[in-house]
């Protein structure tokens, strides 16, 4: 089992490598392929080790070698694949296959066709490492990797102006973030004296409640910024600049489920910190509910599935605060599989409108686009949680976890956002695919995607759409690691009642979305309807106002302290010292320069000097080290 | 008594030789100045009872250096006068004054401290000429065998030096003979 | 009046000085080289008296390999200033100025 586990975790650093190759070179289709099937043997290698569990053997540990052995602090590169890690496994190589292929031909016709690629494996590599230490030490590693990666993938068209400001916006807050985490590394290594996950869960309920829940809001910090969680979620919406096969791996099925797989791996912490957990759950549903109502406006077709991928992630942490780490581990394996396809569908529409991005300007694609239409409608019938779907038995397990914890507003929240989800996907899809042909008054001819960029996408459908049917199956494994609290409403009524009021509430919000957006009045906004003047309308448009919150009240400050501490600090004080240095050694040398006159005699005359210099040196310190004693007393006489 | 006459005489007479040596502007004196010194130092070696050493310095010195000197000379025009500018003498002599001063304190320093011992002592009964013989080829053999490598080396780097080109004279040619001949040098130089 | 070390040691000082004066004074080359074994000299004087008033033989030894060393010196020096005044036609000091920086 264990090559299984080396295979899965660097194949796709070879596959980064082989691409890597050939960054500097024009085209290679066979970098694309080559990398594709690396993540494929990856992709393999790890279904080997789910039904390896699954047929209940027991989680495989390796430790590769020592990485850090100094005094009492021991940290291996070692790996683990249980129940958890193999779930988080499958879904970052089934997800990154199926992006890799779609990739080879949406990125057909850029010129760093070779060098994406090996940014695009480089990712999945320091994701694996991220889910698969077994130490918080290599997942802050990992942690690190895919900032990384996504920094240079969101960057990747480094030309636009505005794709390397998002790649940085997202780095930065990622790295604000990420000092949280690394402290709560610190505090867990401080109080546990080990990194290792086993060890630490293990002294940790020996501690001081408040240290752990110290710990906690740390680690969760971290969360908090990889998971772009309200304050820092503003750059998951910027990071969409990037091409639209990292936004569906990246910034919607992997990357951003790290702060989710965080808190899942830290179960035994969180489980001791019910308040903090709490607090988590709050934090998600509002943040559920913020980023849906954003959504509801947006005229930008990857933001508002971006918004949508923030509003999900908050689903995630209602139930991972909740102490239902399972549901929000099956959620984000669930959301993985119909927000990646929904991101390629928007992806195919992309290619097919010319890098359009406002679906105003769409409309009526459905006939050339049929195979994408059905994809995306799929993918949003998913993520709307409708019966049968993989959303339903995921989303539902939330709210019946919010519900049967008692946390009544929680469910209240959840509910209307779920409306609200199925709003703003069927709105986006009506826009897109429905009512008259807008784009023709563009001149646009759109096409289908190239035929095994579809077959690619295939794989996801069918898990967006029987995902739900392995729900007894993952319990029963994941179980064996994670609490396995079940969630029941005792009474059968209200459990009717519910599921069935739920589904009524979101098919009549999908059915209002299609009444409003599928018809043919649908113009493109200029701005002077009434609705676009109210001022609800224009709060969500523009985002709660926290971009420009951000850019006047810390950015503005911070860039005039800046420029005062250049000014005055290190034009006036730093560089005056060391031009001042610089300035004394090359007046002394303009000085001096008489020295070396190329003329012998001088040259000899400057030897006797210098002889003279040092012998008497060396007598002054003879005679130092010959009358030390008397030195002594002499200084000591003077009250040295 | 006797001892004190020959050392101030001796020294009176080996410093304004070399003094002369530093300070005449003709070649030639300078080397009969030096020659004589030469010959002054060595009663003082006498005197000291170093008669070997004396006597190699005589051979060396006043014999062998001194013809190299001369043979030397005969390359280059000795008998015009010897042109030097002077700078500021007062920087010269006090430069060399004090460097003299230091390096006698450095070497006196152990002595007056008295804490160095005779690795090697005079033995009584036996002429200083034996008594070096038998220091030089017991413990001082390497350095000794090194010495006379050396000087082998010093004579036929001398000859090569030298003996570049002898068969060419500068001061017999004429100057057109003399500008072809460096013209075809520096051809070679550039190829 | 006894002679002791320390005469001999001034006189090697005077010596020293004279031949330092030298070294910095000369510009001709052949001169200077004629200083250098004044200022060789005054050194060996030095160490036959050391060798004398310690009864050491070292001192002497020494002496013995500074004028193997000055004998060496002499026969390469020359050479090189015959070769030298091959191509300049002069030893003046004042004209060896391609060091100059």
């Amino acid at each position: 089992m264990e090559v299984y586990l080396y295979i899965a975790l660097f194949a796709p650093l070879v596959g980064s490598l082989f691409a890597a190759l050939f960054t500097a070179t024009p085209k290679k289709m066979f970098t694309g392929v080559i990398a594709s099937l690396l993540i494929i043997s990856a992709f393999v290698s790890s279904t080997i080790l789910l039904m390896y569990i699954l047929n209940g053997g027991e989680p495989v540990q390796v430790e590769m070698m020592t990485w850090m052995a100094t005094g009492d602090l021991y940290i291996p590169f070692g790996f683990v694949v249980d129940q958890v890690s193999v779930t988080m496994m499958m879904v970052v190589t089934l997800v990154s296959s199926v992006v890799h292929v779609y990739s080879v031909g949406y990125m057909d016709h850029d010129k760093g066709f070779n060098r994406f690629f090996s940014y695009l494996s480089a990712f999945v590599f320091s994701m694996m490492v991220l889910v698969m230490s077994d130490n918080f030490a290599g997942l802050f590693i990992g942690w690190e990797g895919v900032g990384l990666c996504s920094w240079l993938l969101i960057g990747f068209w480094y030309h636009k102006e505005s794709a390397t400001w998002a790649a940085n916006e997202a780095f930065i807050m990622n790295r604000i973030a990420d000092l949280g985490m690394l402290i709560g590394l610190f505090l867990i290594y401080w109080n546990t004296g080990t990194l290792q996950y086993t060890e630490a869960f293990a002294a940790m309920p020996g501690l001081d409640t408040e240290i752990l829940a110290w710990m906690g809001i740390f680690l969760f910090i971290g969360a908090m910024g990889k998971s772009a969680q309200f304050p820092l979620h503003t750059w998951l919406a910027d990071a969409m600049e990037g091409p639209t096969p990292v936004s569906a791996l990246i910034h919607a099925a992997t990357m951003v489920t790290a702060g989710v797989y965080l808190v899942v791996r830290a179960n035994p912490l969180f489980d001791l910190i019910p308040h903090v957990g709490l607090f988590i759950a709050s934090l998600g549903a509002f943040v559920a509910l913020f980023a849906a109502s954003m959504a509801l406006v947006n005229r930008d077709m990857k933001r508002i599935i971006a918004y949508s991928t923030l509003s999900q992630l908050g689903y995630m942490f209602v139930a991972a605060g909740l102490g239902a780490y399972w549901v929000a581990l099956f959620h984000l394996m669930a959301h993985a599989f119909f927000k990646a396809l929904l991101f390629l569908g928007a992806g195919n529409v992309m290619h097919a409108m010319h890098d359009e991005l406002d679906p105003f300007k769409m409309g009526g694609l459905k006939k050339p686009m049929k195979w994408t239409f059905i994809m995306m409608t799929l993918a949003s019938v998913a993520l709307a949680g409708i019966y049968p779907l993989a959303g339903f038995f995921s989303k539902d397990l939330i709210l019946e976890v919010a519900f049967v914890d008692h946390h009544y507003i929680l469910y209240a929240v959840l509910l209307f956002t779920a409306g609200l989800t199925a709003f703003y996907s069927f709105r986006l899809v009506a826009l897109i695919f429905h009512g008259e042909e807008r784009y023709k008054l563009f001149g646009i001819h759109p096409h289908e995607a190239y035929k095994y960029m579809l077959i690619g996408m295939s794989p996801l459908l069918i898990l967006a759409i029987i995902a739900g049917s392995f729900k007894m199956t993952y319990f029963e494994m994941v179980t064996a690691l994670l609490p396995a609290t079940e969630y029941h409403i005792h009474s059968h009524l209200t459990f009717w009642i519910m599921t069935i009021g739920t589904q009524l509430f979101v098919a009549s919000s999908i059915v209002y979305a299609y009444k409003k957006y599928a018809n043919n009045k649908i113009t493109v906004p200029d701005g002077t309807s009434k609705m676009e003047n109210s001022f609800a309308y224009k709060l969500l448009f523009n985002q709660y106002y926290i971009p420009y919150i951000y850019e006047e009240y810390l950015v503005k400050p911070y860039r005039e302290l800046s420029t005062i501490f250049w000014e005055q600090i290190d034009l006036k004080i730093v560089d005056a010292s060391v031009d001042g240095i610089a300035g004394i050694v090359y007046g002394t040398g303009e000085k001096t320069r008489a020295m070396q006159s190329g003329n012998l005699s001088t040259m000899l005359k400057w030897m006797v000097a210098g002889t003279v210099g040092l012998l008497s040196l060396a007598v002054v310190f003879g005679l130092a080290a010959r009358y030390s004693d008397e030195i002594m007393a002499i200084l000591s006489g003077l009250g040295v | 008594m006797f001892e004190a006459i020959a050392f101030y005489l001796f020294a009176f007479l080996t410093i304004s030789m070399f003094y002369i040596a530093v300070t005449t502007s003709q070649a030639l004196y300078a080397l009969s100045a030096i020659a004589a010194g030469m010959l002054f130092i060595s009663a003082f070696f006498f005197i000291l009872g170093a008669d070997f050493l004396g006597a190699v310095q005589i051979i060396v010195y006043s014999g062998a250096v001194m013809a190299l000197y001369a043979f030397g000379m005969m390359f280059f025009d000795t008998t015009r006068e010897v042109k030097e500018k002077h700078g500021n003498s007062m920087i010269v002599i006090g430069l060399s004054s004090l460097a003299a001063i230091m390096v006698v304190v450095i070497f006196a320093a152990p002595i007056v401290s008295s804490n160095i011992t005779a690795l090697y002592p005079v033995v009584d009964g036996v002429g200083n000429t034996q008594a070096v013989g038998m220091v030089l080829f017991t413990k001082y053999l390497v350095p000794f065998e090194v010495a006379a490598v050396m000087l082998l080396v010093a004579m036929i780097a001398g000859i090569v030096l030298a003996g570049k080109k002898m068969d060419l004279s500068l001061t017999l040619m004429s100057d057109a003979e003399i500008k072809d001949l460096r013209e075809d040098q520096n051809k070679k130089v550039l190829s | 009046m006894e002679i002791g070390l320390n005469h001999y040691l001034a006189l090697s000082a005077i010596l020293f000085a004279i031949g330092l004066i030298g070294v910095m004074r000369r510009k001709n080359l052949l001169l200077l080289f004629l200083a250098t074994e004044i200022l060789l000299n005054s050194v060996n004087v030095a160490f036959a008296a050391i060798s004398h008033y310690y009864g050491d033989l070292t001192g002497q030894m020494f002496a013995f390999f500074v004028i193997a060393i000055a004998a060496s010196e002499v026969a390469v020096g020359l050479g090189l200033l015959i070769v030298w005044h091959k191509r300049h036609g002069n030893i003046d000091l004042d004209n060896m100025s391609t060091m100059r920086g």
